[in-house]
Protein backbone atom coordinates (compact mmCIF):
# COMPACT_ATOMS: atom_id res chain seq x y z
CA UNK A 1 0.00 0.00 0.00
CA UNK A 2 1.08 3.23 -0.76
CA UNK A 3 2.10 4.86 2.13
CA UNK A 4 0.38 8.19 1.76
CA UNK A 5 -2.58 5.92 1.27
CA UNK A 6 -1.65 4.31 4.55
CA UNK A 7 -1.23 7.40 6.50
CA UNK A 8 -4.89 8.72 5.26
CA UNK A 9 -6.51 5.26 6.59
CA UNK A 10 -4.61 5.45 9.69
CA UNK A 11 -5.44 9.10 10.51
CA UNK A 12 -9.39 8.26 9.62
CA UNK A 13 -8.84 5.58 12.14
CA UNK A 14 -7.17 7.32 14.87
CA UNK A 15 -9.85 9.71 14.84
CA UNK A 16 -12.97 7.53 14.94
CA UNK A 17 -10.91 5.37 18.09
CA UNK A 18 -10.09 8.88 19.54
CA UNK A 19 -13.83 10.13 19.24
CA UNK A 20 -15.41 6.61 20.49
CA UNK A 21 -12.75 6.55 23.47
CA UNK A 22 -13.41 10.27 24.21
CA UNK A 23 -17.04 10.03 24.34
CA UNK A 24 -17.54 6.43 25.77
CA UNK A 25 -15.22 7.45 28.31
CA UNK A 26 -16.58 11.03 29.22
CA UNK A 27 -20.22 9.65 29.80
CA UNK A 28 -19.29 6.22 31.24
CA UNK A 29 -16.97 8.11 33.78
CA UNK A 30 -19.92 11.09 34.46
CA UNK A 31 -22.26 7.74 34.97
CA UNK A 32 -19.87 5.46 36.94
CA UNK A 33 -18.27 8.10 39.46
CA UNK A 34 -21.46 8.71 41.32
CA UNK A 35 -22.30 4.96 41.14
CA UNK A 36 -18.79 4.40 42.25
CA UNK A 37 -18.78 6.60 44.80
CA UNK A 38 -22.32 5.28 45.93
CA UNK A 39 -20.90 1.63 46.50
CA UNK A 40 -18.24 2.66 48.15
CA UNK A 41 -20.56 4.42 50.66
CA UNK A 42 -23.74 2.20 50.98
CA UNK A 43 -22.57 -0.28 53.23
CA UNK A 44 -24.52 -1.05 56.60
CA UNK A 45 -23.17 1.86 58.73
CA UNK A 46 -21.87 3.91 56.28
CA UNK A 47 -22.55 7.58 54.51
CA UNK A 48 -25.20 6.42 52.55
CA UNK A 49 -26.08 3.17 53.75
CA UNK A 50 -28.33 1.34 51.74
CA UNK A 51 -26.94 -2.71 52.03
CA UNK A 52 -30.30 -3.75 50.17
CA UNK A 53 -29.46 -1.13 47.13
CA UNK A 54 -26.29 -1.51 47.45
CA UNK A 55 -26.42 -5.45 46.84
CA UNK A 56 -29.11 -4.48 43.58
CA UNK A 57 -26.51 -2.68 42.09
CA UNK A 58 -23.26 -4.21 42.91
CA UNK A 59 -24.92 -7.21 41.19
CA UNK A 60 -26.15 -5.71 38.02
CA UNK A 61 -22.12 -3.81 37.92
CA UNK A 62 -21.28 -7.63 38.21
CA UNK A 63 -23.71 -9.01 35.49
CA UNK A 64 -22.10 -6.02 33.04
CA UNK A 65 -18.66 -6.28 33.54
CA UNK A 66 -18.83 -10.62 33.04
CA UNK A 67 -20.73 -10.30 29.93
CA UNK A 68 -18.22 -10.77 27.30
CA UNK A 69 -17.63 -7.22 25.32
CA UNK A 70 -18.55 -8.41 22.03
CA UNK A 71 -21.48 -10.01 23.08
CA UNK A 72 -22.56 -6.78 24.94
CA UNK A 73 -22.38 -5.25 21.38
CA UNK A 74 -24.65 -7.81 19.77
CA UNK A 75 -27.26 -8.40 22.17
CA UNK A 76 -27.89 -4.59 22.81
CA UNK A 77 -28.37 -3.54 19.33
CA UNK A 78 -31.81 -3.33 19.76
CA UNK A 79 -31.48 -0.45 22.86
CA UNK A 80 -28.57 1.20 20.56
CA UNK A 81 -30.59 1.63 18.00
CA UNK A 82 -33.02 3.45 20.00
CA UNK A 83 -30.37 5.68 21.49
CA UNK A 84 -28.17 6.13 18.56
CA UNK A 85 -31.13 5.95 15.59
CA UNK A 86 -28.75 3.22 13.96
CA UNK A 87 -27.04 0.40 15.26
CA UNK A 88 -24.16 0.76 12.71
CA UNK A 89 -20.93 2.89 12.57
CA UNK A 90 -19.04 5.04 15.08
CA UNK A 91 -22.17 6.30 16.65
CA UNK A 92 -23.22 3.52 17.32
CA UNK A 93 -20.75 1.79 18.51
CA UNK A 94 -20.21 4.17 21.45
CA UNK A 95 -23.12 3.15 23.15
CA UNK A 96 -22.12 -0.49 24.00
CA UNK A 97 -18.60 1.33 24.71
CA UNK A 98 -20.10 3.61 27.14
CA UNK A 99 -22.67 0.82 28.87
CA UNK A 100 -19.34 -1.46 29.24
CA UNK A 101 -16.92 1.60 30.46
CA UNK A 102 -19.90 2.52 33.20
CA UNK A 103 -19.66 -0.60 35.87
CA UNK A 104 -15.58 -0.67 34.99
CA UNK A 105 -15.74 2.80 35.90
CA UNK A 106 -17.78 2.36 39.02
CA UNK A 107 -15.99 -0.74 40.53
CA UNK A 108 -12.32 0.83 40.18
CA UNK A 109 -13.79 4.37 41.65
CA UNK A 110 -15.57 2.19 44.65
CA UNK A 111 -11.63 0.70 44.90
CA UNK A 112 -10.13 4.23 44.97
CA UNK A 113 -12.84 5.85 47.33
CA UNK A 114 -12.45 3.03 49.69
CA UNK A 115 -8.61 3.88 49.98
CA UNK A 116 -9.76 6.72 51.97
CA UNK A 117 -9.23 7.01 55.43
CA UNK A 118 -12.53 6.68 57.58
CA UNK A 119 -11.13 8.58 60.31
CA UNK A 120 -11.35 12.32 57.65
CA UNK A 121 -15.29 10.84 56.68
CA UNK A 122 -15.41 11.13 60.69
CA UNK A 123 -13.51 14.41 61.19
CA UNK A 124 -15.38 16.01 58.31
CA UNK A 125 -18.70 15.19 59.70
CA UNK A 126 -17.26 16.64 63.21
CA UNK A 127 -16.62 19.63 61.60
CA UNK A 128 -20.50 19.53 60.41
CA UNK A 129 -20.18 18.77 56.65
CA UNK A 130 -23.15 17.60 54.52
CA UNK A 131 -22.90 14.21 52.94
CA UNK A 132 -22.46 16.19 49.70
CA UNK A 133 -19.51 18.02 50.90
CA UNK A 134 -18.07 14.84 52.55
CA UNK A 135 -17.95 13.57 49.02
CA UNK A 136 -16.41 16.20 47.11
CA UNK A 137 -14.39 17.76 49.48
CA UNK A 138 -12.85 14.98 51.31
CA UNK A 139 -13.67 11.68 49.55
CA UNK A 140 -12.80 12.58 45.92
CA UNK A 141 -10.52 15.18 46.64
CA UNK A 142 -8.24 12.43 48.75
CA UNK A 143 -8.94 9.90 45.99
CA UNK A 144 -7.96 12.15 43.14
CA UNK A 145 -4.33 9.94 42.72
CA UNK A 146 -6.92 6.55 43.00
CA UNK A 147 -8.99 8.16 40.61
CA UNK A 148 -6.59 9.48 38.19
CA UNK A 149 -4.89 6.06 37.67
CA UNK A 150 -8.21 4.44 37.63
CA UNK A 151 -9.73 6.74 34.32
CA UNK A 152 -6.49 6.20 32.77
CA UNK A 153 -6.90 2.43 33.44
CA UNK A 154 -10.46 2.96 31.63
CA UNK A 155 -8.69 4.88 28.59
CA UNK A 156 -6.34 1.98 28.17
CA UNK A 157 -9.52 -0.51 28.33
CA UNK A 158 -11.62 1.36 26.22
CA UNK A 159 -8.71 1.73 23.70
CA UNK A 160 -8.70 -2.02 23.58
CA UNK A 161 -12.78 -2.51 23.26
CA UNK A 162 -12.73 -0.03 20.50
CA UNK A 163 -11.08 -2.52 18.63
CA UNK A 164 -14.03 -4.86 18.59
CA UNK A 165 -17.08 -2.73 17.71
CA UNK A 166 -15.28 -3.05 13.50
CA UNK A 167 -18.22 -5.76 14.18
CA UNK A 168 -20.71 -3.13 13.95
CA UNK A 169 -19.19 -1.03 11.64
CA UNK A 170 -17.73 1.10 14.37
CA UNK A 171 -14.50 1.55 12.25
CA UNK A 172 -11.36 2.95 14.59
CA UNK A 173 -7.65 1.19 14.77
CA UNK A 174 -8.29 -2.22 15.66
CA UNK A 175 -10.81 -2.44 12.63
CA UNK A 176 -8.41 -1.30 10.43
CA UNK A 177 -6.06 -4.08 11.74
CA UNK A 178 -8.61 -6.37 11.33
CA UNK A 179 -9.50 -5.78 7.86
CA UNK A 180 -6.82 -4.40 6.20
CA UNK A 181 -4.31 -6.52 8.23
CA UNK A 182 -5.40 -9.54 8.74
CA UNK A 183 -8.51 -10.20 6.12
CA UNK A 184 -6.18 -9.01 2.83
CA UNK A 185 -3.22 -9.97 4.40
CA UNK A 186 -1.61 -6.65 4.43
CA UNK A 187 1.28 -7.56 7.53
CA UNK A 188 2.64 -3.32 6.98
CA UNK A 189 -0.88 -2.24 7.58
CA UNK A 190 -1.27 -4.31 10.97
CA UNK A 191 2.17 -3.17 12.16
CA UNK A 192 1.70 -0.18 11.81
CA UNK A 193 -1.85 -0.15 13.72
CA UNK A 194 0.21 -1.75 16.03
CA UNK A 195 2.83 0.99 16.47
CA UNK A 196 0.00 3.70 16.83
CA UNK A 197 -2.13 2.07 19.38
CA UNK A 198 0.97 1.49 21.69
CA UNK A 199 1.83 5.05 21.00
CA UNK A 200 -1.17 6.01 22.12
CA UNK A 201 -1.51 3.53 25.14
CA UNK A 202 1.77 5.01 26.27
CA UNK A 203 0.58 8.84 25.64
CA UNK A 204 -2.42 7.85 27.64
CA UNK A 205 -0.58 5.91 30.72
CA UNK A 206 2.37 8.59 30.99
CA UNK A 207 -0.26 11.60 30.69
CA UNK A 208 -2.21 9.63 33.48
CA UNK A 209 0.56 8.87 35.83
CA UNK A 210 2.82 12.00 35.88
CA UNK A 211 -1.40 13.94 36.93
CA UNK A 212 -1.74 11.14 39.48
CA UNK A 213 2.07 11.61 40.82
CA UNK A 214 0.89 15.67 40.74
CA UNK A 215 -2.31 14.88 43.05
CA UNK A 216 -0.65 12.62 45.65
CA UNK A 217 1.01 14.62 48.49
CA UNK A 218 0.83 11.42 50.58
CA UNK A 219 4.59 10.79 50.11
CA UNK A 220 6.52 13.92 50.10
CA UNK A 221 9.67 14.00 52.10
CA UNK A 222 11.25 17.08 53.37
CA UNK B 1 -6.41 22.92 111.66
CA UNK B 2 -5.80 20.64 108.55
CA UNK B 3 -9.08 19.60 107.00
CA UNK B 4 -7.28 17.39 104.11
CA UNK B 5 -8.43 14.22 105.25
CA UNK B 6 -12.12 15.34 105.25
CA UNK B 7 -13.89 13.51 102.98
CA UNK B 8 -13.78 15.42 99.88
CA UNK B 9 -16.50 17.69 98.51
CA UNK B 10 -18.71 16.31 96.27
CA UNK B 11 -17.19 16.67 93.08
CA UNK B 12 -18.25 19.43 90.70
CA UNK B 13 -18.48 17.04 87.81
CA UNK B 14 -20.73 14.07 89.25
CA UNK B 15 -24.49 14.20 89.32
CA UNK B 16 -25.86 11.38 91.65
CA UNK B 17 -27.17 8.60 89.35
CA UNK B 18 -30.91 9.45 88.61
CA UNK B 19 -31.36 12.54 90.47
CA UNK B 20 -33.33 15.59 89.43
CA UNK B 21 -31.58 18.34 87.30
CA UNK B 22 -31.10 20.50 90.27
CA UNK B 23 -31.79 24.36 88.84
CA UNK B 24 -27.91 25.20 88.53
CA UNK B 25 -26.33 26.97 91.47
CA UNK B 26 -23.29 28.16 89.44
CA UNK B 27 -22.70 28.11 85.32
CA UNK B 28 -24.43 25.24 83.88
CA UNK B 29 -22.85 22.53 83.06
CA UNK B 30 -21.43 22.30 79.26
CA UNK B 31 -22.29 18.66 79.01
CA UNK B 32 -24.21 16.84 80.81
CA UNK B 33 -24.88 13.01 80.26
CA UNK B 34 -28.23 11.46 81.40
CA UNK B 35 -28.65 7.78 81.86
CA UNK B 36 -26.48 7.24 78.93
CA UNK B 37 -26.47 3.66 77.76
CA UNK B 38 -25.51 2.42 73.92
CA UNK B 39 -25.56 -0.83 72.82
CA UNK B 40 -23.81 -2.18 69.64
CA UNK B 41 -25.41 -5.15 68.03
CA UNK B 42 -22.73 -7.54 67.52
CA UNK B 43 -21.62 -7.97 63.60
CA UNK B 44 -23.37 -11.57 63.31
CA UNK B 45 -26.24 -9.77 64.52
CA UNK B 46 -26.49 -12.03 67.30
CA UNK B 47 -25.99 -10.79 71.03
CA UNK B 48 -24.86 -7.54 71.75
CA UNK B 49 -22.26 -5.40 73.19
CA UNK B 50 -22.81 -3.02 75.75
CA UNK B 51 -20.36 0.06 75.36
CA UNK B 52 -21.92 1.88 78.17
CA UNK B 53 -24.45 1.00 80.88
CA UNK B 54 -26.24 4.03 82.33
CA UNK B 55 -23.56 7.39 82.32
CA UNK B 56 -24.42 10.40 84.55
CA UNK B 57 -21.62 12.91 84.33
CA UNK B 58 -21.64 17.00 84.35
CA UNK B 59 -18.97 18.72 82.04
CA UNK B 60 -18.21 22.12 83.77
CA UNK B 61 -17.90 25.17 81.37
CA UNK B 62 -14.63 26.56 81.16
CA UNK B 63 -12.71 23.48 82.72
CA UNK B 64 -10.11 21.04 81.01
CA UNK B 65 -12.32 17.74 82.22
CA UNK B 66 -10.70 14.41 81.62
CA UNK B 67 -12.33 10.95 81.04
CA UNK B 68 -9.88 7.90 81.65
CA UNK B 69 -10.41 4.55 81.30
CA UNK B 70 -8.40 1.68 80.08
CA UNK B 71 -9.14 0.16 76.20
CA UNK B 72 -12.58 -1.08 75.83
CA UNK B 73 -14.07 0.93 78.55
CA UNK B 74 -16.46 2.97 76.58
CA UNK B 75 -15.31 6.49 76.26
CA UNK B 76 -14.48 6.79 72.63
CA UNK B 77 -18.07 6.09 72.65
CA UNK B 78 -18.97 8.70 75.05
CA UNK B 79 -17.48 11.76 73.57
CA UNK B 80 -18.63 10.77 70.06
CA UNK B 81 -22.36 11.18 71.48
CA UNK B 82 -21.32 14.93 72.80
CA UNK B 83 -21.63 15.54 68.91
CA UNK B 84 -23.75 13.34 68.04
CA UNK B 85 -21.32 10.53 65.62
CA UNK B 86 -23.31 8.53 67.58
CA UNK B 87 -26.60 8.22 69.29
CA UNK B 88 -27.32 7.14 72.67
CA UNK B 89 -29.31 3.92 72.98
CA UNK B 90 -31.11 5.58 76.06
CA UNK B 91 -30.76 8.52 77.89
CA UNK B 92 -29.77 11.99 76.53
CA UNK B 93 -26.63 14.31 76.07
CA UNK B 94 -27.13 18.18 76.65
CA UNK B 95 -24.60 20.29 75.05
CA UNK B 96 -25.03 23.76 76.52
CA UNK B 97 -28.66 22.88 77.53
CA UNK B 98 -29.26 21.17 74.15
CA UNK B 99 -30.53 17.87 73.72
CA UNK B 100 -28.18 16.42 70.76
CA UNK B 101 -30.42 13.81 69.85
CA UNK B 102 -33.68 15.59 69.53
CA UNK B 103 -31.53 17.56 66.57
CA UNK B 104 -32.40 17.51 63.47
CA UNK B 105 -29.80 17.17 60.34
CA UNK B 106 -29.27 20.92 59.44
CA UNK B 107 -29.20 22.02 63.21
CA UNK B 108 -26.78 18.88 64.15
CA UNK B 109 -24.28 20.30 61.53
CA UNK B 110 -24.64 23.98 63.48
CA UNK B 111 -24.08 22.64 66.97
CA UNK B 112 -21.17 20.75 65.76
CA UNK B 113 -19.83 23.58 64.38
CA UNK B 114 -19.74 24.88 68.18
CA UNK B 115 -17.36 21.77 68.58
CA UNK B 116 -14.11 21.11 67.79
CA UNK B 117 -12.62 18.15 67.48
CA UNK B 118 -9.01 16.67 67.41
CA UNK B 119 -8.32 13.16 67.22
CA UNK B 120 -5.34 10.19 67.82
CA UNK B 121 -4.49 10.19 64.03
CA UNK B 122 -5.14 13.13 63.62
CA UNK B 123 -7.06 12.75 60.78
CA UNK B 124 -5.78 15.67 58.16
CA UNK B 125 -6.18 15.69 54.41
CA UNK B 126 -3.45 14.59 53.13
CA UNK B 127 -3.90 16.42 49.58
CA UNK B 128 -4.36 19.89 51.56
CA UNK B 129 -1.65 21.98 53.13
CA UNK B 130 -2.05 23.32 56.35
CA UNK B 131 -3.48 25.93 55.37
CA UNK B 132 -6.26 23.98 53.29
CA UNK B 133 -6.54 21.99 56.15
CA UNK B 134 -7.44 24.78 58.87
CA UNK B 135 -9.27 26.38 56.22
CA UNK B 136 -11.83 23.02 55.39
CA UNK B 137 -14.48 23.65 58.71
CA UNK B 138 -14.94 26.97 57.31
CA UNK B 139 -15.44 26.52 53.85
CA UNK B 140 -17.82 23.61 55.32
CA UNK B 141 -19.54 26.65 56.92
CA UNK B 142 -19.97 28.60 54.23
CA UNK B 143 -17.54 31.29 54.26
CA UNK B 144 -16.03 33.24 51.38
CA UNK B 145 -12.79 33.39 50.55
CA UNK B 146 -11.06 36.54 52.51
CA UNK B 147 -12.96 35.60 55.73
CA UNK B 148 -11.24 32.18 55.94
CA UNK B 149 -7.99 34.18 55.34
CA UNK B 150 -8.31 36.30 58.39
CA UNK B 151 -9.75 33.57 60.57
CA UNK B 152 -6.60 30.80 59.51
CA UNK B 153 -3.63 33.17 59.63
CA UNK B 154 -4.21 33.87 63.20
CA UNK B 155 -4.99 30.13 63.94
CA UNK B 156 -1.83 29.17 62.12
CA UNK B 157 0.05 31.40 64.53
CA UNK B 158 -1.38 30.61 67.63
CA UNK B 159 -0.48 26.35 67.29
CA UNK B 160 3.22 28.37 65.90
CA UNK B 161 3.12 26.65 62.04
CA UNK B 162 4.06 29.76 60.59
CA UNK B 163 6.23 28.59 58.63
CA UNK B 164 5.10 25.70 57.69
CA UNK B 165 1.56 27.02 55.98
CA UNK B 166 2.09 25.52 52.62
CA UNK B 167 3.18 22.15 53.52
CA UNK B 168 1.51 19.32 53.53
CA UNK B 169 0.98 16.70 56.30
CA UNK B 170 3.13 14.22 55.16
CA UNK B 171 5.79 16.78 55.78
CA UNK B 172 5.33 17.20 59.02
CA UNK B 173 6.34 15.41 62.54
CA UNK B 174 3.08 14.02 64.79
CA UNK B 175 2.92 17.50 67.35
CA UNK B 176 2.75 19.31 64.69
CA UNK B 177 0.13 17.54 62.22
CA UNK B 178 -1.86 17.93 66.07
CA UNK B 179 -1.43 21.41 65.91
CA UNK B 180 -2.83 21.53 62.78
CA UNK B 181 -5.80 19.28 63.91
CA UNK B 182 -5.85 21.52 66.89
CA UNK B 183 -5.98 24.70 64.67
CA UNK B 184 -8.32 23.27 62.37
CA UNK B 185 -11.20 22.21 65.27
CA UNK B 186 -11.09 26.13 66.62
CA UNK B 187 -11.33 27.18 63.22
CA UNK B 188 -15.01 27.70 63.42
CA UNK B 189 -14.54 29.35 67.27
CA UNK B 190 -16.26 26.04 69.30
CA UNK B 191 -17.00 26.46 72.68
CA UNK B 192 -16.19 23.10 73.17
CA UNK B 193 -13.02 21.31 72.27
CA UNK B 194 -12.97 17.14 72.28
CA UNK B 195 -10.31 15.85 72.13
CA UNK B 196 -10.27 11.91 71.20
CA UNK B 197 -6.70 10.33 72.62
CA UNK B 198 -5.23 13.78 70.87
CA UNK B 199 -1.43 12.67 72.68
CA UNK B 200 -1.44 8.92 72.55
CA UNK B 201 0.66 8.58 69.23
CA UNK B 202 2.80 11.16 70.25
CA UNK B 203 6.66 10.89 72.08
CA UNK B 204 6.39 12.05 75.60
CA UNK B 205 8.05 14.91 75.14
CA UNK B 206 5.44 16.52 71.96
CA UNK B 207 2.72 15.24 74.75
CA UNK B 208 3.86 17.93 76.80
CA UNK B 209 3.88 20.28 73.93
CA UNK B 210 0.86 19.53 73.05
CA UNK B 211 -1.00 19.64 76.34
CA UNK B 212 0.63 22.75 77.09
CA UNK B 213 -1.17 24.23 74.23
CA UNK B 214 -3.87 22.49 74.99
CA UNK B 215 -3.81 24.52 78.55
CA UNK B 216 -3.27 27.44 76.93
CA UNK B 217 -6.04 27.13 74.60
CA UNK B 218 -8.52 26.51 77.60
CA UNK B 219 -7.12 29.58 79.42
CA UNK B 220 -6.93 32.22 77.13
CA UNK B 221 -9.87 31.29 74.96
CA UNK B 222 -11.89 30.12 77.75
CA UNK B 223 -12.63 27.34 75.75
CA UNK B 224 -14.32 24.19 77.60
CA UNK B 225 -12.47 20.94 76.95
CA UNK B 226 -13.59 17.28 77.23
CA UNK B 227 -10.66 14.93 76.95
CA UNK B 228 -10.46 10.77 76.63
CA UNK B 229 -7.34 9.30 77.06
CA UNK B 230 -5.94 6.16 78.79
CA UNK B 231 -3.00 7.81 80.14
CA UNK B 232 -3.24 9.19 83.67
CA UNK B 233 -0.17 11.16 82.97
CA UNK B 234 -2.77 13.50 80.31
CA UNK B 235 -5.48 14.25 82.95
CA UNK B 236 -2.93 14.52 86.09
CA UNK B 237 -1.03 17.23 83.85
CA UNK B 238 -4.05 19.06 82.57
CA UNK B 239 -7.35 18.23 83.62
CA UNK B 240 -9.21 20.23 86.57
CA UNK B 241 -11.58 17.63 86.60
CA UNK B 242 -11.97 13.77 85.68
CA UNK B 243 -14.34 10.94 85.40
CA UNK B 244 -12.73 7.50 85.69
CA UNK B 245 -14.58 4.80 83.08
CA UNK B 246 -14.27 1.30 83.78
CA UNK B 247 -16.85 -1.41 81.85
CA UNK B 248 -19.74 1.21 80.23
CA UNK B 249 -19.82 3.25 83.67
CA UNK B 250 -18.03 6.42 85.39
CA UNK B 251 -16.83 4.29 88.81
CA UNK B 252 -15.22 7.85 90.14
CA UNK B 253 -15.54 11.52 89.54
CA UNK B 254 -14.77 15.18 90.99
CA UNK B 255 -11.65 17.66 91.19
CA UNK B 256 -8.69 15.36 89.64
CA UNK B 257 -6.65 16.47 92.74
CA UNK B 258 -9.32 14.97 95.12
CA UNK B 259 -9.81 12.05 93.09
CA UNK B 260 -6.48 10.75 92.57
CA UNK B 261 -4.95 11.97 96.50
CA UNK B 262 -7.88 9.56 97.79
CA UNK B 263 -8.81 7.38 95.15
CA UNK B 264 -11.80 5.31 96.02
CA UNK B 265 -12.16 2.83 93.25
CA UNK B 266 -10.41 -0.44 92.26
CA UNK B 267 -10.14 0.88 88.86
CA UNK B 268 -8.64 4.67 89.51
CA UNK B 269 -6.07 2.81 91.92
CA UNK B 270 -5.33 0.26 88.92
CA UNK B 271 -4.76 3.65 86.79
CA UNK B 272 -2.51 5.22 88.85
CA UNK B 273 -0.38 2.44 89.96
CA UNK B 274 1.16 3.10 86.63
CA UNK B 275 2.33 6.54 87.69
CA UNK B 276 5.74 6.79 89.00
CA UNK B 277 6.80 6.88 92.55
CA UNK B 278 3.35 5.17 93.67
CA UNK B 279 4.03 1.92 92.69
CA UNK B 280 5.57 -0.18 95.32
CA UNK B 281 8.51 -2.56 94.37
CA UNK B 282 7.17 -5.74 93.04
CA UNK B 283 9.13 -7.64 95.76
CA UNK B 284 7.32 -6.43 98.38
CA UNK B 285 4.11 -6.70 96.75
CA UNK B 286 4.62 -10.01 96.27
CA UNK B 287 5.45 -10.48 100.37
CA UNK B 288 2.15 -8.48 101.58
CA UNK B 289 -1.14 -10.51 103.02
CA UNK B 290 -4.23 -8.91 103.98
CA UNK B 291 -4.28 -9.56 107.66
CA UNK B 292 -0.79 -9.69 109.94
CA UNK B 293 0.14 -11.21 112.86
CA UNK B 294 2.45 -10.06 115.70
CA UNK B 295 6.09 -9.60 114.46
CA UNK B 296 4.37 -8.51 110.81
CA UNK B 297 5.00 -5.42 109.70
CA UNK B 298 2.43 -2.86 108.45
CA UNK B 299 3.04 -1.03 104.97
CA UNK B 300 0.91 2.42 104.88
CA UNK B 301 0.73 5.05 102.29
CA UNK B 302 0.55 8.58 103.53
CA UNK B 303 -0.71 11.21 101.30
CA UNK B 304 -0.13 14.66 102.22
CA UNK B 305 -0.79 18.36 100.37
CA UNK B 306 -0.43 22.00 101.18
CA UNK B 307 0.13 22.51 104.63
CA UNK B 308 0.85 18.88 105.67
CA UNK B 309 4.15 19.09 103.09
CA UNK B 310 5.67 21.41 105.08
CA UNK B 311 5.79 19.84 108.35
CA UNK B 312 8.56 17.64 109.31
CA UNK B 313 6.30 14.37 109.57
CA UNK B 314 8.48 11.73 109.76
CA UNK B 315 10.46 12.82 112.22
CA UNK B 316 7.34 13.38 114.71
CA UNK B 317 5.75 9.87 113.26
CA UNK B 318 9.00 8.16 114.46
CA UNK B 319 9.15 9.56 117.92
CA UNK B 320 5.38 9.49 118.23
CA UNK B 321 5.37 5.77 117.36
CA UNK B 322 8.16 4.67 119.17
CA UNK B 323 9.45 2.27 116.65
CA UNK B 324 11.18 2.69 113.86
CA UNK B 325 9.77 3.45 110.49
CA UNK B 326 10.73 2.38 107.01
CA UNK B 327 10.43 4.37 103.80
CA UNK B 328 9.77 2.49 100.87
CA UNK B 329 8.80 4.48 98.13
CA UNK B 330 7.65 8.26 97.41
CA UNK B 331 6.89 10.78 95.53
CA UNK B 332 6.35 14.64 95.44
CA UNK B 333 4.68 16.01 92.52
CA UNK B 334 2.03 17.95 90.94
CA UNK B 335 -1.57 17.10 90.24
CA UNK B 336 -3.70 19.98 88.31
CA UNK B 337 -1.34 22.84 89.41
CA UNK B 338 -1.30 21.49 93.04
CA UNK B 339 1.60 20.12 94.81
CA UNK B 340 0.93 16.43 96.47
CA UNK B 341 3.06 14.00 98.26
CA UNK B 342 3.01 10.63 98.38
CA UNK B 343 4.89 8.30 100.67
CA UNK B 344 4.86 4.48 101.07
CA UNK B 345 6.41 3.47 105.16
CA UNK B 346 6.44 0.02 106.76
CA UNK B 347 6.39 -0.07 111.25
CA UNK B 348 5.74 -2.61 113.53
CA UNK B 349 2.12 -4.37 113.76
CA UNK B 350 2.54 -4.13 116.84
CA UNK B 351 -0.92 -2.80 118.04
CA UNK B 352 0.31 -0.62 120.78
CA UNK B 353 2.02 0.94 117.82
CA UNK B 354 -1.23 0.68 115.71
CA UNK B 355 -2.97 2.60 118.20
CA UNK B 356 -0.50 5.19 118.51
CA UNK B 357 -0.51 5.79 114.85
CA UNK B 358 -3.82 5.99 114.44
CA UNK B 359 -3.63 8.88 117.32
CA UNK B 360 -1.11 10.94 115.24
CA UNK B 361 -3.11 10.21 112.03
CA UNK B 362 -6.00 11.78 113.62
CA UNK B 363 -4.32 14.89 115.08
CA UNK B 364 -2.36 15.70 112.04
CA UNK B 365 -5.08 14.76 109.69
CA UNK B 366 -2.85 13.07 107.41
CA UNK B 367 -4.80 10.94 104.68
CA UNK B 368 -3.65 7.21 104.94
CA UNK B 369 -4.24 3.64 103.06
CA UNK B 370 -3.49 0.47 104.47
CA UNK B 371 -1.69 -1.48 101.76
CA UNK B 372 -0.99 -4.87 103.56
CA UNK B 373 1.29 -6.52 105.76
CA UNK B 374 4.51 -8.38 105.63
CA UNK B 375 7.72 -9.17 107.31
Amino acid sequence: MAPDMLLALLWKALVQTVHMVAVAGLIGTLVGLPIGVFLANSGRGELFAAPMVNRIVGLIVNATRSTPFIILVVAIIPFTRLVAGTSIGTSAAIVPLTLATIPFVARLIEAAIREVDRGLIEAARAMGASRWQIVTKVLIAEARPGITLALTLTLVSLIGYSAMVGAVGGGGLGDLGIRYGYQRFMPEVMAAVVVVLILLVQAVQSAGDALARRFDKRNRQT
Amino acid sequence: MHTVSNPPAPGRAVLPSGAEMAPPVAASPMVSFRGVTKRFADRGGKGEFIALAGVDLEVPKGAITGIIGRSGAGKSTLIRLVNGLENPTSGSVLVDGVDVGGLDETKLRGLRRQVGMIFQHFNLLSSRTVYGNIALPLEIAGLSRAAIKARVAPLIDLVGLSDKAGRYPAELSGGQKQRVGIARALATEPKLLLSDEATSALDPETTQSILDLLKTINRDLGLTVLLITHEMEVVKSIASEVAVIDKGLIVESGRTFDVFTRPRHETTRALLSGLPGTKLPDAITRRLKADGGTGDRIYTRLTFFGATAEQPLIARLMSELGAEVNIITGTIDEIAGEPYGSLVVSYSADPAVLSRAEAFYAQTGLSTEVLGYGA
